[in-house]
């Protein structure tokens, strides 16, 4: 059961994917972004990660997503302009990123048997729950780190409004 | 029962179509959502790993991608706005001066 349901949403996101690139206009590659995101989240939740399931939906295609479609009806985007990528890309940029792409693939296919299976739902060191977990964590060990995000927030907020406020002339 | 490097195979299938979208892409705001893509990508690794080893740790990282992503977009929206207003473009070819 976790096989189709890894196949279904799996596909659903390459192609999601797939279709950000392929799309012309920043709506629709936004609006398949926000599929590729739900997809992912069941994928999440699939592997035992309910509270980062919930954060996806909510933080990623609820507020992210949201604001990015905002940014492009407020920006008025048009379609792209067709042009040829730079040749920086081409000769270095694809072959890359290809490269990258089948590394990858055959380190994880060739390990494949010391990977092992994954089980739905999670299988965490003691019997408590996703979340109770990673809150007892979040607030005892890293502490430090968990304060500073709300910084890192706080001064990305003031700095959006600095640089999204009208000049006066 | 899907073996771990399937989950694997699969963000790094995602984060190579980030990776050629954001090459190709000429609009700064779906270069944007490449990067938040391959952002994406990365997270699905680290939640695979996490239920591998059996440690939570690495959701606890994917907390803290989502965090600096959320703080990212919104730096980096302001940004193009900012851009927009003074180029009336979102064509990256066009922007290829830090000067006003």
């Amino acid at each position: 059961m976790q096989l189709a349901l890894f196949i279904i949403f799996g596909a659903l996101a390459v192609a999601g994917a797939l279709n950000l690139l392929l799309q012309r206009h920043p709506i629709n590659s936004a609006l398949s972004l926000v599929v590729v995101m739900m997809s992912l989240a069941v994928l999440y939740w699939s592997l035992g990660a309910e509270f980062l399931a919930a954060a996806q939906v909510i933080v990623y295609s609820g507020a992210i997503m949201v604001l990015f479609v905002f940014v492009i009806m407020l920006l008025n985007a048009g379609e792209e302009e067709q042009t040829t990528g730079s040749r920086a890309a081409y000769f270095a940029g694809f072959p890359g990123a290809a490269a990258i792409f089948c590394l990858l693939s055959f380190v994880f296919l060739s390990e494949h048997k010391a990977l092992g299976f994954a089980n739905i739902g999670g299988h965490l060191d003691s019997g408590i729950d996703n979340i109770a977990q990673i809150s007892q964590v979040l607030f005892t060990k890293q502490l430090l780190p968990f304060e500073v995000t709300s910084i890192l927030i706080l001064v990305a907020i003031l700095g959006a409004v600095v640089l999204a406020r009208k000049e006066e002339q | 029962m899907v073996p771990t490097a399937y989950y694997l195979v699969l963000a790094a299938i995602l984060f190579s179509i980030g990776v050629g979208s954001f090459l190709i892409k000429r609009n700064i705001i779906t270069i944007f959502m490449s990067i938040e893509l391959m952002l994406n990508a990365v997270n699905l690794t680290f939640v695979a790993f996490a239920h591998h080893w059996h440690q939570i740790n690495g959701q606890i990282f994917v907390f803290f991608v989502m965090v600096v992503a959320a703080a990212e977009a919104a730096v980096g929206l302001a940004i193009i706005i900012a851009i927009f207003r003074t180029r009336q473009t979102l064509n990256v070819d066009q922007i290829d001066l830090m000067k006003l």
